[in-house]
């Protein structure tokens, strides 16, 4: 059995961009501006950077394909760069290769970026597009939210929960992640609202409504990543390590076995299971600190709360309610405001999601900061549908944690 | 050996769009419209065409086990999808036909779809198995003009062989005569018309009675033993006419649909004799005629077998099935008669790799799964590797019809992001009794509907989509609600 990544890897540094309609700037700008936060909170001079990883998914609407275009809006000295791509996990993807690279001794520091723009479009939302010339033959015309949506009347049906306490769990979310993300300069999103206003918006696709989706953003985020040895001798202190990385990939059971009721997502169990493993954590809900979770959709958010075995099996609902996840609960999520206010620049949101843990552990996060310091930190970031999907997930913690 | 009709069947698009809607939206420009503003027109929902009209009724004629052994299958309209791509291949291919069959397209006229009966009746004699044939008809008509109030969409398919009939054919005559009561060029979208007197005092009433008379005297019927007369025509009170001429009973004389359906162009002949059928006695002698340049008339007497051998639905059961439409927009936008903003997502392109789809095509156009001959497992789309996390053997799919298996509906949305030509779009998982799933889209469905886990549903052949940029379209299954309730009514 493989050892696992624990302690193997420090964050050196890292940097984010604001999110948003960036109407007046290209990828590579919000890369740059990203890029000059973490460079500087690494306190390293670029040359120094061995090998980088590049995170984007829809590239046909900003850069292209490859990693040319990292290696030239950063002006990289010809090192090794990589372009990654796992649907909304492609910002994870990217840190994944970094930190490895670190940990097999590869390289002594590498960089992950993600970058997104989707904001160019024309309209709101996701770009629509071809998903392939076979799938394109028999695939549903489904958008993001229509797959996300259907987690509601099977988890429904499934734990007998009624179509109106769930919305209203679901709002819940949705509340949370405005009011955090209201003081989050960074962020896409930054008014509150109201349950009134969550439950009366607009259907996007039932039972979602407006306010039950994320925001769809510009941005991008940067993590620098050393050994814990090169960090100290660079002069850091208190270091934030990586505890687990752990990925897991669909393989049709969900899209064509009877076997899954739709109700949750079969890699999040997965992954978690090993990323649990990994880090050395036995009982997460007691451990965990505070999550940053793939709520591209509200509805995802709760059920994942359960995927993380964080909540038991159809009780996300209660513990929603009871606060359990607000910023002032027992462990926060989305404390930065989520993909829902945050917002969603698909490649950049894995690096932003850990870029907040990251802050957090070193009592950085100003307005939104957690008063009870945090041990461990964990991020999931999902790519995907529910019936065919890649999650991502990441803890990471206090060095010796 | 005697032929005839072995199986018939039906079907009218389930929407019903009513003619005082269409009035009102009209009565401005032309009032004397109201004259033809009652009753309902059945209207094909955006993803029909007549292929996949064609593929409902020749289901709802001849089950999947009853396919092996039909030597043939005719298509009638005027208003096929391609020009050059045979749309009875691509019927015969939904209905998983075997490759050794001869497919033929009938075309250009009114008669098309009593031209293909004939030609079948004949062919028949000689073939080594039934003859399906299908007429289906979608007419695009101009705003505001009559034909938009009188036609319809619908389809009616006959097995047509020896053996077990339901229907025995005692013989038809054929007139042609080039009189032009209305003709569509090529290149042009709609029809052009003359005017109506005139087509019905020397087309209707002369050249319909010279064929009926010939087909009467050929047979050796005489016209006060018609149990029923079908005529196509809308006009009010010429099939009346004509049978009171001809000494036809006047009790015989067939609705010809107007009050629920609208006359659907050259298959409202076959879908008015199917109808005949599903209510004929045995013994009952019927005859059907139709009009376009020229006439044809076939007459038929009904066996003992009429009583056993019946259609799924039938024109009835797919008539007592409809829905009323009462927002006439929706059927210009379904007609290219309103030049609708779609939105920038309406854009993406809909290019359909050839080469893809031949080698997909029993994936796309069959819905043929695959069996895993060592577990046991369905799956859809078949793949070489087991989906069973506990098999995943390798190279054991089975071809697996997937097309007329009923599953259940698992989860569900109504999404109004992604682009549909009738938002909301519905979709969802799917899964089937013996086994596979799928996320398919749903059609046929309206908000009003009530959607919950757990419902029957089953599959039906429709447009997925439009490659208007190329003039192509491209079909797939989609899954309809087993039976349809609306919210509230439980």
């Amino acid at each position: 059995m493989a050892s696992g990544i624990k302690d193997k890897v420090a964050i050196l540094g890292m940097g984010c961009s604001k999110f948003g309609e960036r109407w007046n700037d290209n990828a590579e700008d919000l890369i740059i501006e990203a890029f000059i936060e973490a460079l500087e909170d690494a306190g390293i001079d670029k040359s120094q950077i061995d090998a980088a990883w590049f995170g984007t998914g829809i590239e046909e609407q900003h850069v292209g394909k490859s990693a040319v275009p990292l290696s030239m809006a950063l002006r990289l000295p010809n090192i090794p760069v990589t372009r990654v791509e796992n649907y909304c996990a492609s910002g994870s993807e990217a840190l994944r290769g970094a930190v490895y690279a670190v940990a097999s001794g590869a390289a002594d520091i590498a960089m992950a970026v993600g970058v997104e723009k989707l904001k160019d479009t024309g309209y709101g939302g996701l770009p629509q597009r071809s998903r392939g010339a076979v799938n394109d033959l028999f695939w549903a015309n489904a958008s993001a939210p229509g797959s996300f949506a259907q987690l509601a009347p099977a988890y429904s049906a499934k734990h007998k929960v009624s179509a109106s306490d769930l919305k209203r769990a679901m709002a819940h979310i949705s509340i949370k992640s405005h009011d955090n993300g209201s003081k989050n300069p960074k962020a896409h999103l930054r008014n509150k609202i109201t349950e009134e206003k969550v439950m009366n918006a607009p259907m996007i696709a039932e039972p979602l409504g407006l306010f039950d989706c994320c925001g769809v953003s510009d941005g991008s985020a940067v993590a620098i990543v050393t050994t814990p040895e090169i960090a100290k001798a660079l002069g850091k202190k208190d270091l934030v390590t990586v505890k687990a990385m752990q990925l897991a990939a669909s393989n049709g059971r969900e899209a064509q076995h009877n076997s899954w009721d739709g109700s949750h997502f079969v890699t999040t169990r997965a992954a978690a299971k090993r990323a649990y493993k990994e880090a050395g954590i036995s009982n997460p809900r007691e451990q965990i600190s505070m999550f940053e979770v793939h709520d591209c959709f509200s509805i995802t958010e709760l059920v994942t709360m359960e995927d993380l075995f964080i909540s038991s099996e159809g009780r996300a609902v209660n513990d929603i309610m009871d606060g359990v996840f607000d910023a002032d609960g027992k462990i926060p999520c989305q404390i930065d405001g989520g993909l829902k206010c945050f917002g969603h620049p698909i490649g950049a949101s894995g690096i932003r999601m850990v870029y907040e843990m990251y802050l957090q552990m070193h009592g950085r996060a100003g307005e939104r900061q957690r008063d009870e310091e945090p041990v461990f930190g964990m991020t999931h970031n999902l790519g995907g549908f529910p019936h065919q999907n890649i999650c991502s997930l990441t803890i990471i913690g206090k060095e010796g944690a | 050996m005697e032929v005839g009709i072995l199986a018939y069947g039906g079907y009218i698009p389930k929407s019903r769009l009513k003619r005082d809607e269409i009035f009102k939206a009209h009565s401005w420009f032309n009032p004397g419209l109201k004259g033809l503003a009652r009753g309902e027109r059945s209207m094909a929902n955006w993803d029909e065409d007549t292929v996949t009209m064609a593929v409902e009724s020749a289901r709802d004629c001849v089950a999947p086990d009853a396919r092996e052994n039909i030597s043939a299958v005719y298509m009638a309209s005027t208003t096929f999808p391609f020009q050059d791509r045979q749309n009875a291949g691509i019927l015969a291919d939904a209905l998983n036909m075997k490759s050794n069959i001869q497919t033929l397209d009938f075309a250009s006229s009114m008669r098309a779809g009593t031209a293909a009966l004939v030609v079948a009746l004949q062919a028949a004699k000689g073939s080594e198995g039934p003859i399906l044939l299908t007429a289906a008809e979608k007419r695009m008509t101009k705003a505001g003009s009559p034909l938009e109030m009188t036609t319809g969409d619908g389809a009616a398919s006959f097995l047509i062989g020896s053996g077990n009939i339901v229907a025995k054919f005692l013989g038809g005559h054929s007139e042609s005569v080039d009189f032009i009561d209305h003709f569509r060029g090529d290149e042009a979208q709609y029809d052009y018309t003359w005017e109506e007197r005139w087509v019905r005092d020397e087309g209707y009433m002369k050249i319909v009675p010279t064929a009926v008379n010939a087909l009467l005297e050929k047979s050796g019927v005489s016209a006060s033993d018609i149990d029923t007369f079908c005529f196509p025509v809308a006009a009010r009170n010429v099939a009346g006419g004509l049978a009171k001429k001809l000494g036809i009973p006047e009790e015989a004389v067939a609705d010809n649909l107007q009050a629920n359906c609208g006359e659907a162009g050259s298959a409202h002949s076959l879908i008015m004799l199917a109808k005949a059928l599903q209510e004929a006695n045995p013994g009952d002698k019927i005859l059907v005629a139709s009009f376009g340049q020229g006439c044809d008339t076939l007459l038929f007497e009904a066996t003992d077998a009429i009583k056993n051998i019946r259609p799924n639905m039938g024109v009835t059961g797919s008539l007592a099935n409809g829905r009323s439409e009462s927002n006439y927009n929706r059927f210009l936008a379904f007609n290219d008669g309103l030049n609708m903003e779609l939105g920038i997502r309406a854009e993406v392109d809909k290019n359909t790799g050839l080469t893809t789809h031949f080698r997909n095509r029993y994936m796309a156009q069959r819905m043929i799964g695959g069996e895993c001959s060592k577990c046991g497992t369905a799956q859809f789309p078949k793949s070489n590797m087991c989906v069973n996390e506990n098999c995943g053997a390798i190279g054991t799919q089975e071809d697996y019809p997937f097309a007329d298996k009923i599953a259940h509906m698992n989860s569900y949305t109504a999404d109004r992001l992604t682009y549909s030509p009738d938002p909301p779009a519905f979709y969802g998982m799917i899964q089937f009794e013996e086994g596979g799933r799928l996320m398919s889209d749903f059609t046929d469905i309206t908000p009003d509907d009530e959607l919950s886990v757990g419902m029957k549903m089953r599959m039906v052949f429709r447009v997925k989509d439009y490659d208007n940029k190329r003039g192509f379209r491209r079909y797939f299954w989609k899954a309809v609600p087993v039976a349809a309730t609306t919210k509230g009514s439980e």
